[in-house]
């Protein structure tokens, strides 16, 4: 009746992530009576968690990644805590076992739920309004996409209480990941929530694809295009080719430990080799859906607060596409030690060399789109200049990495940690943050406080070098990392320095807290109008933040930069004739299918397979309905148009 | 779904050609997406493409592709698929030509040459199992029984989407949101014969010898 699932699952031996649930439980537990007793739920219910509204999506996504970044880094502070502790005669407070999923958990989580739900998001948010279109092509599979994107994140935490959750690391790796060596539901969890919202994180790929060709607003061809909407079209590119290849090579992983089968075993001719390839012909074009996102937001703030047009835009964009075609060409650098030939070796380590080519032809375009400008230097430039910096050691150490002998003696230490630290840090997370506090006051209408925003900043900055550079210093001496106990007395020093810098950026997580809870109370004194940034792409047109429609008249695009260009020329006072708007109405379908597919997730997982059976069939049948339903938008009509435009013109209106 | 309002022409040189004539209609929009959505599932199964071309000599010595395979079935099963889509096609057609008897008739005939194809191939996968060819005896098995029976799951639900759009036919007519779906259902069954030929030639033919 409930398969594998007992009370034994339930570590009650295991103290400490019994704890830690206890605390989220209990933080849950009063969130969702303060939204009883305020009455929050229809608002709520209405205008989130069915909303197809591609920002209100987006806003969710950023939500869910900043939670689950609170998740991942404590993840990071304990490992590092433990090898601060656990050095010589002491054994630290983390068991081996329990080490070994938090760095498994700490992987999947930084990777899965923190950097992608981030990107998806900024993206939903931002692409329409740049693209000055009304919503994105699918707005009701958008939401679906958000909501399986949570399921994934929803079972990862479950797994802390209900079972446990895979000490295979975050690639998963066979043998160790047969049924054999992991016999429990550990990998199940990992390859079952990878799964459902690897599927979220496809439709997202697709939806963003076909807006960006297929929804621009009248007169934006390609190259007018903002360089953050092609930076989002080459990362979806990479999502749509990339993702399936990962979904196929977990469905072989599940089918060898479900049923028996021989794709990656020892025995019966299974090649685990084989995994590792598939796994990075993902992997690494995964890499460059992270960053190049990332390089879109940095172009956009560079540009933005020079008051420049992005220096060469054009040699922006093939940068991006050459980067995209060729990240499929880089994956076997991620195992030189397979055993491959030379020539192999060789030309993995030449094609990982000349993908950092056109890298540096954007690092020059920036600084000579800074070069003369009048630099502002607001907090995010203060994260791309810091990405300008980080980026580029951390670019050169994977130089080094790409070097095949120098990889042999690298391969599984501490540098290597230090090496995609250095660039997922400096790159990824540091574009996010510059396009979470850039474009904040548009999805909220109003600012971020700078002060706490440039004190997180200095504390990421300074944390991540302390934290980091250490390892460097640790893999050249041969550390291997995932070390859950050290026996060389001698690199104490250098562990501890790095526990400090795990601080720091503690601290700089308290900083971005205390910057959105100082900014939400003095919100009525920070209020801005469409435009704070004087911006130059057309999600800075319409007023802050937007209306369900974003755009009451499609704009009409003449140049590259086109709300700077309207700026230029003036802008009419005129009312437009307004047209009939048509906008998908709320639905809770995605909800629903989120809903059961943590079920089916859950019960696949446990082998309680009536009840998999049963939720993969409400899903479909979810979908079925919903295919039937007629009447699924709503008509605005002109003078409604036209009566919510005055009443947002008259908000805009200085006091 | 239809953000796209009326479209004027936008009076630059430039915008001709060079995607500047604003949003697509819907039509566009849903047929767009939808093909993306198949070159994912084309990647998806490269990745069981390569899978297979990797394990194809691991039968630990097992069966090997030569004793589980019957080219005489796999013939039928490829004319039943082929024809399957011929009648997709012309139900298409008819579909468009807003002839929704004549679109029914066409989507029976789809229905039943796609079940015939799944009929042969799982009598295959039967006999398979009575000779000992399970998935789990050799890496070879796992991957050829992953392979072809991806193909065959999809199969197994584009006949489902079938029957429930034969049903919207008959419940709603032959309206624009309906059509729309019959063109994605139309990409979907002619690029799983575009799948079936690589299956065709990488595991029956090349296989078979």
């Amino acid at each position: 009746m409930l398969g594998k699932l007992s009370w034994a699952a339930i570590p009650f031996d295991q103290p400490l992530p019994l704890y830690a649930m206890g605390v989220v439980g209990l933080v849950i537990f009063a969130v969702l009576v303060l939204i009883t007793i305020r009455g929050w739920w229809p608002y709520l219910w209405g205008e989130w968690l069915t909303s197809v509204d591609h920002k209100r999506i987006g806003v969710m996504y950023v939500i869910l990644a900043l939670v689950m970044l609170l998740r991942g880094f404590s993840d990071g502070i304990m490992m590092r805590s433990q090898q601060a502790v656990a050095v010589g005669g002491a054994q630290g407070y983390l068991p081996p076992d329990h080490y070994d999923q938090i760095f498994s958990s700490h992987g999947t989580i930084m990777i899965f739920f923190v950097a992608m739900p981030f990107l998806i998001g900024l993206m939903n948010f931002i692409v329409p309004l740049q693209l000055g279109a009304r919503d994105v092509a699918f707005p009701v599979l958008n939401s679906v996409s958000f909501w399986l994107s949570a399921t994934g994140a929803l079972l990862i935490n479950a797994s802390l209480v209900i079972g446990s959750f895979a000490r295979t690391g975050w690639t998963a790796y066979p043998p160790l990941s047969e049924l054999n060596f992991s016999p429990d539901v550990g990998v199940d969890y990992y390859l079952w929530l990878l799964q459902i919202s690897g599927v979220g994180t496809l439709f997202a790929g697709i939806n963003m694809v076909t807006t960006i060709l297929k929804m621009r607003a009248p007169g934006m061809t390609y190259f007018r295009m903002p360089v953050f909407c092609w930076s989002a079209l080459t990362a979806s590119i990479l999502i749509v080719v990339a993702f399936p290849v990962l979904t196929a090579t977990f469905v072989m992983l599940l089918l060898d430990r479900y049923l028996g089968m021989h794709f990656f075993t020892n025995e019966a001719g299974g090649n685990l080799m084989m995994y590792v390839n598939l796994f990075w012909a993902w992997g690494h074009p995964e890499v460059y859906i992270l960053i190049l996102p990332a390089f879109g937001i940095f172009s956009e703030v560079i540009a933005t607060y020079s008051g420049k047009p992005l220096f060469s835009y054009r040699s922006m964009v093939f940068a991006l596409l050459s980067i995209c075609v060729l990240s499929f060409m880089v994956w076997l650098h991620h195992f030189f030690t397979m055993g491959a030939s030379a020539d192999v070796n060789a030309f993995f380590g030449i094609m990982s060399m000349i993908i950092g080519v056109p890298t540096g032809v954007k690092v020059f375009n920036w600084l000579f789109t800074i070069y003369r400008g009048r630099l502002v230097f607001s907090t995010p430039v203060l994260y791309s200049l810091g990405f300008m910096v980080t980026f580029v050691i951390g670019g050169l150490t994977g130089v080094l990495l790409a070097v095949p002998p120098i990889d042999f003696v690298l391969h599984n230490t501490v540098f290597l940690i230090a090496h995609f630290h250095n660039v997922i840090i400096g790159g990824v997370l540091f574009g996010m943050l510059a396009g979470y506090n850039y474009w904040f006051p548009k999805a909220f209408g109003f600012t971020l406080h700078e002060g706490w925003g440039k004190a997180s900043f200095w504390c990421w900055f300074i944390g991540f070098y302390l934290a980091f550079g250490p390892l460097y210093v640790l893999g050249m001496g041969g550390m291997a990392r995932r070390l859950q106990h050290i026996d060389d007395v001698s690199w104490w020093p250098l562990l501890i320095v790095a526990e400090l810098g795990a601080i720091v950026i503690l601290i700089a997580l308290v900083c971005m807290a205390a910057q959105l809870y100082v900014s939400i109370r003095t919100r009525n004194s920070r209020r801005v109008s469409g435009d704070p940034w004087n911006g130059r792409t057309l999600e800075w047109a319409t007023s802050s933040p937007p209306p369900p429609y974003n755009f009451a008249v499609l704009p009409r695009v003449t140049t590259i930069d086109a709300f700077w260009e309207m700026k230029r020329r003036g802008v009419s006072s005129v009312e437009p004739t307004y047209e009939t708007i048509e906008t998908p109405r709320n639905t809770p379908v995605g909800f629903i299918v989120a809903f059961f597919a943590v079920l089916a997730g859950f019960s696949l997982i446990w082998h309680i397979w009536w009840l998999a059976i049963v939720s993969l069939l409400a899903i479909l049948a979810t979908a079925m309905v919903f295919g039937w339903s007629e009447n699924r938008e709503r008509e605005i009509s002109p003078t409604e148009v036209a009566r919510m435009e005055r009443a947002r013109l008259e908000l805009a209106r200085p006091a | 779904m239809t953000i796209g309002a009326t479209i004027e022409a936008v009076p630059t040189e430039l915008a001709r050609g060079r995607g500047g004539g604003g949003p697509a209609p819907t039509r566009t929009v849903v047929a767009y997406g939808f093909w993306i959505f198949i070159i994912s599932d084309i990647a998806m199964f490269s990745a069981l493409f390569a899978a297979y071309a990797v394990l194809a000599g691991q039968t630990a010595g097992g069966p090997t592709a030569g004793d589980v395979i019957n080219l005489r079935h796999v013939f039928i099963e490829t004319v039943f698929l082929l024809l399957s889509s011929y009648a997709c096609g012309l139900g298409a057609l008819s579909a468009e030509l807003r002839q929704p008897s004549r679109y029914l008739i066409f989507a029976a005939l789809t229905f039943v040459l796609g079940a015939a194809f799944l009929f042969v191939e799982i009598s295959d996968f039967v006999d398979m199992t009575r000779m000992g060819a399970v998935p789990s005896r050799s890496a070879f098995l796992s991957a050829f029984w992953t392979l072809v029976g991806m193909h065959g799951a999809h199969v197994t639900s584009g006949l489902v989407w079938l029957l429930y759009m034969a049903g919207q036919v008959v419940a709603k007519g032959l309206r624009p949101h309906v059509l729309r779906r019959l063109l994605c259902f139309s990409l979907f069954w002619h690029a799983l014969d575009i799948i079936w030929v690589g299956v065709l030639t990488l595991v029956y033919l090349m296989g078979a010898r």
